[in-house]
């Protein structure tokens, strides 16, 4: 039987290799995907925590909603971040971080 | 699902690892409908292994990435790094474990005739209508800011 923490522990998981993934990788666009893997591990927490607080035989529909919403705002962020990286590939001709250093003290 | 994760991370190759993160996504979906969140699950295929995962790939054939080089790791920040992946075990099994009753099972429910997009829908529409027209109108915001963005020459 599945238990709460299972899928608890696989949204930490989730969350530390997108972690990883920020702080290792090199590339812009593969940062960006990491970002969105933290993001969707979130949302899996809270799905988890949505379907074990039963309320009168029903899930809490309130954490699905605020999922729903995560995901809408996870849309819009992902548009405007690959045409910043767009722009950013256009006027350096790079995607690497460590090219990119005009604001590096 | 970690597996696939894994393998955005580890992977070389752009294209690779946003096939792999395809995958991913959709194993989340599963997982999703596993915990009678169908409506959420849906959504997740179309938005992320639909909509954005074709814009990544898109981009990436459009600024034509190719495999990262390999670098030579600094030892001392791999070492750092498994020690703080370990602490981040550590802490993470402690509090599923140890602090609150996360060990209750799947409790029944039953949703009746009208299933989950319904109550969502009467959620939304009734409870949540002001945050659903400010998400609308920043998703507004966000395409036109995509427009000028990518129409303006950045100097």
């Amino acid at each position: 039987m599945v238990t709460l923490n299972d899928y608890l522990m696989a949204s930490g998981l989730l969350f530390a290799i997108g972690f990883a993934g920020v702080l290792l990788r090199r590339n812009v666009i593969i940062i960006f995907m990491a970002l969105e893997l933290m993001l969707n591990a979130a949302n899996l927490s809270l799905i988890g925590f949505s379907r074990f607080n039963v309320q009168g035989s029903l899930p809490d529909y309130n954490a699905q909603v605020l999922v729903f919403f995560v995901i809408t705002v996870a849309a819009a962020e992902v548009t405007v971040g690959l045409a910043i990286i767009v722009a950013l590939f256009r006027a350096r001709q790079t995607t690497h971080v460590e090219d990119i250093s005009a604001l590096k003290f | 699902m970690l597996f696939f994760a894994g393998m955005v991370v580890l992977n070389r190759n752009p294209v690779a690892s946003a096939l792999s993160l395809v995958v991913s996504f959709l194993a989340l979906a599963a997982l999703y409908v596993s915990l009678d969140a169908y409506f959420i699950g849906v959504i997740q295929i179309l938005v992320y292994a639909g909509a954005v995962m074709v814009l990544f790939l898109f981009i990436i054939m459009l600024l034509d990435l190719k495999a990262e080089v390999r670098r030579r790791m600094n030892f001392p920040a791999v070492c750092g790094g498994f020690v703080v992946i370990l602490l981040f075990l550590k802490v993470l099994s402690d509090v599923c474990y140890g602090v609150f009753g996360g060990n209750a099972k799947l409790p029944p429910i039953s949703q009746g005739p009208q299933g989950d997009a319904w109550q969502i829908g009467m959620l939304i529409f009734e409870r949540y209508n002001l945050p659903l027209q400010v998400v609308g109108t920043l998703i507004l915001v966000a395409s036109v800011g995509v427009v000028i963005l990518s129409k303006r020459e950045l100097k």
